[in-house]
């Protein structure tokens, strides 16, 4: 049977080979297969800049750079990785590329749009990179001010650009999605049919757009203050540093859910494929999903604990800042119930969702410790804190994204990827990433502050650790480059459903064509039904 | 789930009546003009909460500066503000009579309705340009040689009445020559916040006036297709998405016109 | 605390270590037996429902109500125990007794001052009395920092134009980290120091070894003379400025009707821009110190106006985060600030 597996004659990569069919293409899927390259280059760049921090910090002197070089690094690697990568990561790249055929739609509601985004993304990276090898820039990712408005003589204004335009690439991918999501469903594709990860979306767009315009006019604010000498938060001229804050993490808070939420859908997908059962609580998964977005809106304040804030608005944001693990519990419950009584196997793709499971659970508790107000207070701005959004945006959100990605690998290029070392990199993310950043924890509770480039002796030889499992974990992220790239060519072909998956995507031949479906498809099953899938699964080892 | 999904048809009537404007992704006409219309909505959204920003940073200072910007509000012309509202309420109306020509076929009434518009937007952004100049005159720029004078006639807000001078008589001039009677401001003070109040006036009214030179540009390319007949009683989504456009640009300036012009006026 | 070598665990140095050392164990505790559930029943479930041939599905279960309102509740109500023992926490640690030792910080790139009542001035180092309340009145010079003592577990933003606040009871003698936590330029994380927690003889002592230029309120009282304060401010009320004989922890009436407590926020800020508040019956005629006088005058002089007010012991804010009030200023940046 596997013999007779062949790729498709048409499909959407060989519909146009030029370079002009891919650049003005409204096709989804093309561009999905443009934001993955673009992401991809961001992620090695701001890669790179972390290897440079772990080198630094290996050593308490401050030996490997100069302290303005390291604060550039850092900076850098927090602005690209977040508005670079980890924002775009899976709505721009799996989002884009699965929510069509997942609804049985042929393409998003805006294809033109979808395009321009892609555009406005890169005109941001442009304007970012510039400011980067231009010297850089020294704020922090956060643009704290006055420090950002006055103290600092790098970049800003050019990254600060760069960010503001990038987030309108966000705002129109959250856009399209939710149009598409109410406006482009197949017959019978009814809310409650929608596959999680579509659910996942849905609340991820809700926060791009609300989320995202607020950042870019703080940034505008900013910029003019900078720029033009106003006076909108120098204490200098009457201003007030903290409003910044307030309006900065109105939306950096809720970016976190931009990044992790369509994470959380990859997990939904890959839980319940490799176990090849219905999603535990289906309707409690999805509306967790809308829960996380809402209740991201309403706990902004929990970054500035000791910011000066009174005392009793810090109490109501602590207090709403434990609403979020509510939902996110649930979700949790829901996945390890949804394993009872299935038929698991390990495939690469359920190598990370079980590392998700694992890391998000640890990133999420320990987001209850900097909710609860007296110990936030020990361990706010240390490496606590640094390790806490690591567990979540790169154990969570970094193991979704390479999670979905193999996953939906064979369905973007009909190929299969090496078995053997997919699962080798999934173990070395894995275990790297643990190495990297449990010992943080311990250094922060310690009371090692962030952004410091030396550090007293005694704090060695954690940080070393820390170094050392970075080493591990790049390695990990380098070998899927070249697996993935080496399956193009030699992998084996996949056939429409190598996993024996559910969702309307397997549906369609792999690679699909430029229209997904020859038919707009008619859904009369609910989601998840394993009974129907005709189960064409070959045994890869 | 292959063997329960089963094809629709959807190539069945409606083939016959394709629109020459309907996507291909979209089955019918209503579901491309539902998603435009749906996705308008959310993009005016963003748009709300971009100026929900600058609003929630002008509360905070008018709140602690209130005397500063009552002060610095009172510089600006009202005659030209208001002159400005009811410009951009009349080109609201012509907005609105352009979708509604668009709606009942009438092409050349369209275009009339839409050239209209954008005159009248044209003159708005003319008046901003007198008043900008004005401020530029009056080193009301911040960070521009930014310098708050006293001149303005307006200060003089009734009930002047000098505060009784403590101890055994020591009224200096200086006190005599501070014109901001009981504003307890200094001038030192007023050069400070009232810059605040200018940063966040040319910052919003800035914004604004960005808006409105997107609208026209919009609006002269949507000219041109209605002129070209692109438009019909079945297909009109252009003309009424940069309607609602233009009316959410509006409706940022009935907001802004109070806030900035009308802070405490006699 | 360490194994091996590595140490894992800060010094207990204050009162409060012990308590949110607590509250660190006990939502430890709640975490690590939730992650090992949910480890163990996943890796169980793993192994046990391996699939065994192709073509296996799972057993076809939908979900279960009770189920799920058992784990939407459970979670909540440890979340709220955990909401409502760190804000007990949070709030002991946010009200500082009114008997604390009073000593100023002020935060610069990128060192910390520190000026004790006594008239000792320290710059990254501070020593303390064991068994003492000690109340720290943080302010900037130039941008963001903020004052952390990990080994009292506790610390506080540094923001240029206002006071904010933080008090701790170290209990420990010893020397312990002092570090900057806000991110403030290329500097940085050479903005640390020490603090040196001395029985309280040795803290007597100490005080006796330093001290040459006077108390921090006698340093005070020579610059109201220098600035020429005592011209205008004098104690009989007939000055062109109000007495500020015993008037801090008084109200005062102000022209446009209102009235204020007099603290030190609002000293600061009749230093600063002495026209924002003006007590009924004056005239606005002094002149605005904004950008005239540094942090450290600020505060010898703010401490000088206490002295005279001897039967007011404190004249603590009742909240460490004091928005500006209407005609407010912030100190304008020292002249060494690059752009």
């Amino acid at each position: 049977m596997l013999d007779k597996l062949k790729i498709p004659e048409h499909h959407y990569l060989n519909n146009g080979h030029s370079l002009k069919s891919w650049l003005l293409t409204k096709d989804h899927k093309r561009i999905a297969i443009m934001y993955l390259m673009s992401i991809s280059v961001m992620f090695f760049i701001g890669g790179l800049f972390g290897v440079g921090i772990r080198l630094e910090l290996a050593t308490p002197q401050g030996d490997f750079v100069s302290a303005d070089t390291y604060n550039k690094f850092f900076t850098m690697h927090g602005v690209i990785m977040v508005f670079f990568f980890l924002i775009p990561s899976i709505p721009a790249v799996l989002g884009n590329f699965l929510i069509p055929p997942m609804i049985g739609a042929k393409d998003l509601a805006f294809p033109r749009i979808n395009l321009i985004s892609l555009y406005i993304y890169w005109i941001g990276g442009i304007f970012t990179l510039y400011a980067m090898i231009a010297g850089g820039v020294d704020t922090g990712w956060t643009f704290y001010t006055p420090y950002s408005a006055t103290g600092s003589n790098t970049n800003v204004i050019p990254t600060a650009i760069g960010i503001f335009i990038a987030g309108f690439s966000s705002i129109l991918t959250g856009l399209n999605f939710i149009v598409t999501i109410h406006r482009m469903r197949a017959p019978g594709m009814t809310w409650f049919r929608l596959p999680l990860f579509v659910w996942a979306h849905y609340a991820t767009s809700l926060v791009q757009v609300l989320g995202t315009p607020v950042i870019a006019i703080t940034i505008v604010m900013l910029a003019v203050e900078r720029g033009f000498g106003f006076g909108i938060f120098d204490p200098a001229r009457g201003g007030d540093p903290v409003l910044f804050q307030h309006l900065f993490w109105f939306y950096s808070h809720p970016a976190v859910y931009i990044m992790i939420l369509p994470a959380l859908g990859v997990q939904s997908e890959l839980i319940s494929t490799f176990s090849r059962k219905r999603i535990f609580g289906y309707s409690f998964v999805a509306f967790s999903s809308l829960a996380i977005a809402v209740f991201g809106f309403i706990v902004w304040a929990h970054h500035m604990f000791v910011a000066g804030i009174s005392t009793y608005a810090a109490m109501v944001f602590s207090f709403l800042s434990f609403s979020v693990a509510i939902p996110s519990a649930v979700k949790t419950f829901n996945w390890s119930a949804t394993l009872y009584k299935g038929a698991i196997s390990f495939e690469t793709p359920m190598l990370y969702a079980y590392g998700f499971m694992g890391l998000f659970a640890i990133g999420g508790l320990t987001g209850l410790f900097l909710a609860t107000l007296g110990l936030d207070v020990h361990v706010h701005d240390t490496y606590f804190v640094v390790a806490h959004f690591h567990y979540i945006m790169v154990g969570g959100a970094i193991m979704g994204y390479l999670g979905g990605l193999h996953f939906w690998w064979p369905k973007m290029t009909g190929r299969m990827y090496s078995e053997f070392f997919s699962k080798v990199s999934a173990i070395m993310v894995f275990v790297g990433f643990n190495v990297t950043f449990f010992p943080q924890f311990v250094v922060g509770y310690l009371g090692m502050p962030r952004r410091y480039h030396s550090y007293p002796d005694e704090f060695q030889v954690l940080n070393v650790m820390s170094s050392a499992g970075a080493t591990v974990l790049g390695l990990g992220y380098v070998l899927p480059v070249i697996y993935f790239l080496w399956s193009l060519k030699y992998g084996q072909v996949a056939g429409p459903n190598p996993w024996g998956a559910s969702g309307l995507e397997w549906q369609m031949q792999s690679p699909p064509l430029t229209e997904n479906f020859v038919e707009t498809p008619i859904v009369n099953t609910e989601p998840y039904e394993y009974e129907h899938v005709v189960v064409k699964e070959k045994h890869l080892v | 789930m292959s063997n329960a999904v089963v094809h629709a048809d959807s190539h069945g009537q409606a083939h016959a009546a394709h629109h020459p404007a309907l996507q291909h992704h979209f089955d019918t006409m209503g579901q491309q003009k539902e998603a435009a219309v749906i996705g308008m909505w959310v993009f005016l959204l963003t748009e709300i909460l971009f100026f929900g920003g600058l609003f929630m940073a002008y509360m905070l200072y008018r709140t602690w500066y209130f005397d500063a910007f009552a002060e610095a509000s009172r510089s600006l012309d009202i005659f030209w503000g208001a002159l400005n509202t009811a410009v951009l309420i009349a080109s609201s109306l012509t907005m609105a009579m352009a979708v509604r020509c668009a709606q009942v076929n009438k092409r050349m009434a369209t275009v009339n309705w839409l050239i209209l518009t954008m005159i009248l937007g044209a003159v708005f952004l003319g008046v901003k340009v007198i008043e900008y100049s004005d401020k530029f005159e009056h080193h009301h720029v911040p960070g521009l040689n930014y310098k708050w004078a006293a001149e303005h006639p307006s200060t003089a807000l009734g009930a002047g009445a000098p505060a009784p001078v403590a101890g055994a008589g020591h009224a200096e001039p200086a006190a005599a020559a501070a014109p901001h009677r009981e504003l307890s401001l200094s001038p030192e003070q007023l050069q400070l916040t009232t810059q605040i109040y200018f940063s966040l006036y040319f910052t919003m009214t800035g914004l604004h006036a960005l808006h409105m030179i997107i609208g026209i540009g919009l609006m002269s390319v949507i000219t041109w297709m209605a002129w070209k007949g692109k438009f019909d009683a079945e297909y009109y989504t252009p003309v009424e998405m940069s309607g609602l456009y233009w009316h959410f640009v509006d409706i940022v300036w009935i907001f802004l016109f109070p806030l900035l012009y009308l802070v405490e006026r006699p | 605390m360490s194994i091996f070598g590595i140490p894992i665990f800060p010094d207990q140095a204050s009162t409060f270590a012990k308590d949110v050392d607590a509250l660190y164990f006990f939502i430890l505790a709640v975490c690590a037996f939730f992650a090992l559930a949910v480890a163990v029943s996943v890796i169980y479930f793993g192994i046990r429902y391996h699939k065994t041939h192709d073509g296996e599905i799972g057993a076809r279960i939908e979900g279960n109500l009770p189920l799920e309102l058992l784990w939407s509740v459970i979670p909540t109500v440890i979340a709220m125990v955990m909401f409502g023992w760190g804000a007990s926490v949070f709030y002991h640690l946010r009200r500082p007794p009114d008997e604390a030792m009073h000593i100023y910080a002020v935060g610069k790139q990128w060192m910390w001052k520190f000026q004790h009542l006594e008239g000792q001035r320290e710059i990254n180092e501070l020593h303390i009395p064991a068994g003492r309340p000690i109340k720290i009145t943080i302010s900037s010079e130039d941008v963001l920092h903020s004052l952390y003592f990990p080994s009292f577990r506790t610390k506080m933003d540094a923001i240029p134009g206002r006071y904010t606040e933080l008090w701790f009871e170290a209990n420990t003698p010893g020397t312990y980290h002092i570090f900057c936590t806000e991110y403030c330029g290329t500097n940085h994380a050479g903005m640390i120091g020490s603090v040196i927690v001395l029985e309280p003889s040795q803290y007597q002592a100490w005080l006796q070894g330093g001290g040459l230029e006077g108390t921090l309120a006698q340093r005070g009282a020579k610059l109201f003379n220098d600035q020429a304060c005592v011209t205008c401010h004098l104690d009989t009320g007939q000055g062109r400025g109000p007495s500020l004989k015993d008037i801090v922890g008084t109200t005062v009436a102000l022209q446009d009707g209102s009235s204020v407590v007099v603290d030190e926020g609002y000293l600061r800020e009749s230093i600063l821009n002495s026209q924002a508040k003006i007590v009924k019956g004056f005239q606005p005629l002094m002149p605005t110190f904004q950008g005239l006088i540094s942090e450290e005058n600020l505060v010898a002089l703010i401490e000088h106006v206490k002295s005279m007010s001897p039967k007011a012991t404190t004249a603590a804010p009742a909240e460490t985060s004091r928005t500006p009030s209407r005609g407010a200023l912030q100190p304008t940046a020292p002249a060494g600030e690059k752009k």
